[in-house]
């Protein structure tokens, strides 16, 4: 097994027609995923290399069947996007661009809450979810993950790909890595995926890839101390991130005392979680881990 | 973005909350006239974006306008914790009769707004939420209702201000979760809210983050941020794409990615070494935005050694091996720049880099190993200059 993205994944993409949107909703589909539709208004009834366009995620979803659906559009129709796809019961949304307000994300993450459609959102700003040999949805390179039983949850991009990559070198392949994202408002959070990954019999070690800003790493450890079986490694980048400065993600900010990654890793720590110092400790801890 | 307080209160006065009457002066003289027009007796306060300006001398009463004159004279170009000051806010001077803390945020963890009010104000609120945690009253509000009467009957109550200042608090308080939403914004403070001796209740201070993601739907940001002055590196890296903020140290970094930059700028750290920047060319960059990155970090004459670290996904490592040479060959590259390469195309890369006939050059195999590498070339430059 593996969690959200699998061999029944039926992908739909918001935006197929766009530069972006076509170069990696291809690179999607040859990695073997299972793209089915693109939606773009105006441009339904053409065809993306051969794979058909329809004007709304609702008809995608009829004459497709598609369950996932990848949001490729620009920020300031980034929450529409992800509404109308929640609205026509698509099943997990991987929302990849960045850039969209805060406000329109609270909003929406408050909708899709309610759970009456029981949609799960992952991102935005967000590098997308990959089950190593099943399926690939966003821009993680798939050539670097391999099959396995490590499970991995990141706020970041390429230093997901730096850590999954020091894992694959030492033969430890993933079931599945989700960027969650680099945004104050994501709509899931490490607790949701730590749940979603202690509920998979797949995956044996959960990797968590954190950063400065907000409180999410501390209380994902606080829930994990109660609730998780799986073992936990954690990495945190940001220890020397000066305060009140944005690092380049919109929630990686220090405010006063707040979201240091030296609270965070003194959380981790506290709870019992080993954090490693650099992206090549975290492999090596994971090393001990799996053979002790 | 952080907004000066002279701008946050005439944002905040378009939503009807109730601020001091003032002017914004850039010299004595402008802060004289600001007086006379507001009646002799004024405040005179530092615009800074940084806490503590009371305590730092940053803000005095002035009772005429000769005496505005003067306090802004010593006030302008003053140095609060590393901002200089350039403008002053000028306010008419009132009775204040009490001091309370009011905020809007939006709360990460919660993934809703939260407000919070407190009868301990003027006082730095992160002391109170240690000192005395029960003192403060928040409130969750659902983004998708929005505020209803009892939010902020909860905050007005719970807070425990003066029964006179009630009816007042709890009419500002929509007004400014009002001004919070149609401002995108994700924070608005007001420490001080006072009760002057008149009996009003009023925004004394203001503090206003915007959310820059949102700047498309507020035309007006534009002007308010030309207000801001960004450091002439910052600048230049803005125009060019590149997501730069200078740090102290001696070391250049350039990565692809906010999360790799900050992990390869801790583990620079870690090596023994200083960084000078964090520099992250995004996802996708080409040759052009690499030579670009290098530009700007070579253009501070402080740095030694630079680290390009590059795991490529949407990034082709050639290309930003093409980059990196192209700027060998088009600047005169003083300093030792040492490249990691991982990912996408990485094989070409490092072969493209092996063959260019540059000595300052150099490759490197692992992060960690670069990390080393370049903290040594900045102590060995290091023990040459001294």
């Amino acid at each position: 097994m593996s969690i959200l993205v699998d061999n029944d994944t039926k992908l739909v993409v918001q935006g197929l027609t766009g530069r972006e949107g076509s170069f990696h909703g291809n690179r999607n589909k040859e990695y073997g995923t299972n793209l089915v539709a693109g939606v773009t208004p105006g441009k339904g009834g053409t065809d993306v290399d051969g794979t058909p366009i329809f004007d709304t995620v609702d008809e995608a979803v009829r004459a497709t069947g598609a369950n996932t659906s990848m949001v490729f559009v620009p920020p300031r129709f980034a929450a529409d996007a992800i509404l109308e796809s929640h609205d026509s019961g698509i099943d997990v949304i991987v929302a990849i661009t960045e850039g969209v307000p805060a406000m329109d994300m609270a909003r929406t993450v408050s909708h899709l809450r309610c759970g009456v459609n029981g949609t799960t959102l992952i991102g935005p700003n967000c590098p997308g979810v990959i089950s190593p040999g099943k399926a690939n949805v966003g821009i993680i390179p798939g050539e670097i993950c391999e099959p396995g039983p490590i499970g991995l949850v990141s706020r970041s991009g390429t230093l997901t790909y730096q850590i999954v990559h020091e894992l694959s070198q030492r033969d430890f392949g993933q079931s599945t890595c989700v960027g969650i994202g680099g945004d104050p408002i994501p709509g899931s959070n490490f607790i949701d995926l730590f749940e979603e990954f202690e509920a998979d019999p797949e995956t044996e070690l959960v990797v968590m890839v954190g950063e400065i800003g907000g409180d999410a790493e501390e209380r994902a450890a606080e829930w994990a101390k109660d609730n998780m079986d799986t073992p936990i490694v954690a990495y945190i980048a940001g220890l020397t991130a000066p305060p009140g400065k944005r690092m380049g993600h919109a929630g990686a900010i220090v405010s006063g005392s707040k979201g240091t990654a030296k609270a965070k890793i003194e959380a981790l720590e506290a709870a019992g979680i080993r954090v490693g110092k650099n992206p090549t400790e975290v492999a090596e801890i994971v090393a001990e881990l799996r053979a002790g | 973005m952080d907004l000066f307080e002279y701008q946050g209160k005439e944002l905040l006065r378009k939503f009807e909350v109730p601020v001091p009457e003032g002017r914004v002066a850039g010299n004595p003289e402008e802060a004289a006239e600001a007086a006379r027009s507001l009646g002799g007796k004024v405040v005179v306060k530092a615009q800074v974006q940084v806490g503590g300006r009371g305590k730092a001398g940053g803000i005095k009463l002035a009772a005429s306008p000769d005496e505005a004159k003067k306090m802004a004279g010593q006030i302008l170009g003053m140095d609060i914790k590393g901002h200089t000051v350039k403008r002053v806010l000028i306010e008419r001077a009132g009775d204040i009769s009490s001091e309370y803390y009011f905020s809007l945020l939006v709360d990460r963890s919660a993934r809703d707004f939260l407000g919070l009010m407190s009868a301990k104000g003027g006082v730095d609120i992160e002391e109170v939420s240690e000192s005395d945690p029960e003192a403060i009253a928040r409130v969750h509000i659902d983004p998708l209702l929005g505020i209803s009467d009892f939010h902020a009957r909860e905050l007005v109550f719970g807070s425990k201000i003066e029964p006179k200042a009630r009816t007042e608090a709890l009419a500002i308080i929509p007004k400014l979760y009002k001004a919070f939403v149609g401002l995108d914004a994700s924070l608005i403070e007001v420490n001080p809210m006072v009760l002057t001796g008149e009996g009003r209740v009023i925004a004394l201070d203001a503090k206003v983050t915007i959310d820059d993601s949102a700047d498309y739907r507020h035309q007006s940001f534009a002007e308010l941020k030309s207000a801001h002055e960004i450091p002439e590196q910052e600048r230049l890296a803005k125009e060019k794409g590149l997501n730069f903020i200078k740090l102290e140290g001696d070391v250049g970094i350039i990565g692809n990615g906010a999360g790799l930059v900050m992990s390869t700028l801790d583990v620079v750290k870690a090596a023994g070494g200083e960084p000078a920047n964090f520099l992250d060319v995004g996802g996708g960059a080409g040759a052009e935005l690499l030579s670009n990155a290098l530009e700007v970090i070579t253009s501070d004459g402080g740095v030694k050694s630079v680290l390009v670290n590059i795991f490529g996904g949407i990034t082709r490592c050639d290309l930003v091996a093409e980059g990196i040479i192209d700027a060998f060959n088009r600047l005169d590259m003083k300093v030792p720049v040492v490249v990691r390469l991982d990912g996408t195309n990485a094989e070409k890369g490092r072969k493209l880099l092996s063959d260019a006939p540059h000595d300052n050059l150099l490759a490197a195999d692992t992060m960690l190993g670069a990390a080393e590498k370049v903290v040594a070339l900045s102590h060995a430059s290091h023990a040459k200059d001294g």
